[in-house]
């Protein structure tokens, strides 16, 4: 009986302060909603659902992008399964994105892991595989049947005879570069190439890349190139 | 304290075996107590290329099951006194009758008697090769200057160089023929060892003779005049420690006189 009384008066509460726990903003884009990250996760999905009842009672039938940011609030895979679930229920709202500010330790180091360039000085030989989850450095060669892969791109500063495979969780942007570039195969995301049946070392004097060009084909070009093709590849920032 | 060396390749038929029996005898030729083992059980070639088939009595099996007394299992080579023993591999069974521990703890007590134990290592990288590998303290790569052998060695090495304690792998490249080189059907020395990148310690020639004397069950090492002998003497010099200069592959030049006796089907 008590108990009853003290939800009941929580519920009083929850409803004055109502309107600092879910803030609704239009812009251009679509809808922003802001969700308070200080109150429990059940108040805010209860005050969402009334929220969203009340706002989007008078749908227009164009679509409405919501951009959904939980602020500090950590919010686990389910809870974003749930969210999407609430709002995609009314009429006309698709949700955008969830923003967080948080993030785990764990996808902090896959965030770090697959953007970090990781170096290896060696050569790869017959039979070895180097499997890198960002870009790959390699100072050194691969021979004929060693493979190196990466999730982003691959640097090789020696001569590539093996197989290399870049983006190979399916960024297509990725490219292979190689001072020696005479692959058995290269592999950028989904893409395949074979090699001519016979390279002649004396022709190969400059360095090479292989990216995947607008007409979705595994190509191979001078180095110079990859500057207008990929300018993200520059991460120097400052002033000559 | 002897020194436990292991001859492999990867690929079949390069020359492991011969390379080992030529080495054993070069080294027990410079006074060296040589111990050579043959690990390839079930197909086991060593004795036969020594000459020694019809005296093994116990085999490696039997002395890691304690069938008999390591020392009962050995075969003395007749042509050295007290300086070359031969450990035989069984050949009714086959590789997994044998672990890579008990290998080891074989090749720590041989290591006490002898100054040098040349552990012959059945092609292939299975169990055979672990055995064999495991109670080495360096190896030796045998390679011919052929594509598919390369790659072999390749792999080779790189399991051999992620093996722990062991020291770097040398290269030895054989049965290389130098008219097919100069004409480009063949890999050169040079780039065998600039692919592969570990050091070379010895060439050995394509020779008729080593096939015969393997055949008649006497190493070529014993011959002082053959190129193929005095190359893998080179290499025993070289595991020892001297410095020695890579053997010309060219025996003699071609002058007006060679093309003569060429010419008249006097010499090849």
């Amino acid at each position: 009986m008590a108990l009853s009384n003290i939800e009941t008066y929580r519920g009083g509460i929850l409803s004055m302060k109502q309107s600092q726990n879910v803030v609704i903003k239009g812009t251009k884009d679509g809808l922003t909603l802001q969700l308070n990250d200080k109150c429990a996760y059940n108040e805010l999905i209860e005050e969402l659902t009334e929220k969203l009842d009340a706002v989007i009672k008078e749908g227009k039938d164009a679509l409405i992008k919501v951009t959904v940011q939980t602020g500090n609030r950590y919010v686990a895979e389910e809870e974003k399964e749930q969210l999407r679930q609430l709002i995609r229920q009314r009429r006309h709202l698709v949700v955008e994105d969830i923003r967080s500010n948080v993030l785990t330790i764990d996808e902090a180091v896959q965030w770090k892991e697959e953007n970090e360039i990781v170096s290896y000085a060696g050569r790869i030989r017959s039979g070895q595989v180097l499997e890198v989850p960002g870009d790959l450095l390699l100072i050194g060669d691969v021979n004929p049947g060693g493979t190196v892969m990466a999730g982003g791109s691959i640097f090789i500063m020696g001569a590539l005879k093996g197989m290399a495979h870049a983006g190979c969780y399916g960024d297509e942007s990725a490219v292979i570069a190689a001072a020696k570039m005479m692959p058995s195969q290269l592999r950028i995301s989904e893409h395949i190439t074979r090699s001519p049946d016979r390279y002649d070392e004396e022709e190969l004097t400059e360095s090479e890349c292989a990216f995947i060009n607008e007409a979705q084909q595994l190509v191979i070009d001078r180095l110079q190139v990859l500057k207008y093709l990929r300018p993200d590849l520059s991460t120097f920032k400052g002033g000559f | 304290m002897g020194e436990a060396i292991v001859i492999t390749s990867g690929k079949g038929g390069v020359g492991k075996t011969t390379t080992t029996a030529n080495l054993g005898t070069a080294l027990a030729l410079q006074e060296k107590k040589v111990c050579l083992v043959d690990t390839d059980i079930g197909l086991r070639n060593l004795d036969v290329v020594m000459g020694l088939e019809n005296r093994i009595i116990y085999d490696l099996v039997d002395v890691v099951e304690g069938r008999c007394k390591t020392h009962q299992a050995l075969v003395k080579d007749k042509r050295f006194n007290d300086l070359l023993y031969l450990l035989p591999a069984a050949q009714t069974t086959d590789k997994s009758a044998v672990t890579p521990e008990q290998m080891k703890k074989l090749i720590d007590e041989l290591k006490q008697d002898y100054d040098y134990i040349l552990i012959d290592c059945p092609a292939g990288i299975e169990q055979g090769y672990k055995n064999a590998v495991a109670g080495a303290d360096r190896a030796i790569v045998v390679t011919t200057p052929e594509k598919s052998s390369v790659r072999d060695a390749d792999r080779v090495i790189g399991l051999l160089e992620k093996e722990e304690g062991m020291a770097p792998p040398k290269l030895v490249v054989n049965r290389i023929r130098n008219h097919m080189v100069k004409e480009g059907d063949m890999l050169d020395v040079d780039e065998v060892a600039a692919h592969l990148s570990i050091e070379l310690i010895g060439i050995v020639a394509d020779d008729d003779e080593v096939i015969k004397s393997s055949h008649n069950g006497e190493p070529v090492a014993h011959n002082p005049n053959n190129r193929a002998s005095i190359a893998y003497r080179n290499i025993a010099r070289r595991i020892l420690g001297e410095s020695v200069p890579l053997q010309a592959l060219e025996p003699e030049k071609d002058t007006f006189f060679t093309k003569f006796k060429r010419f008249i089907g006097m010499s090849r």
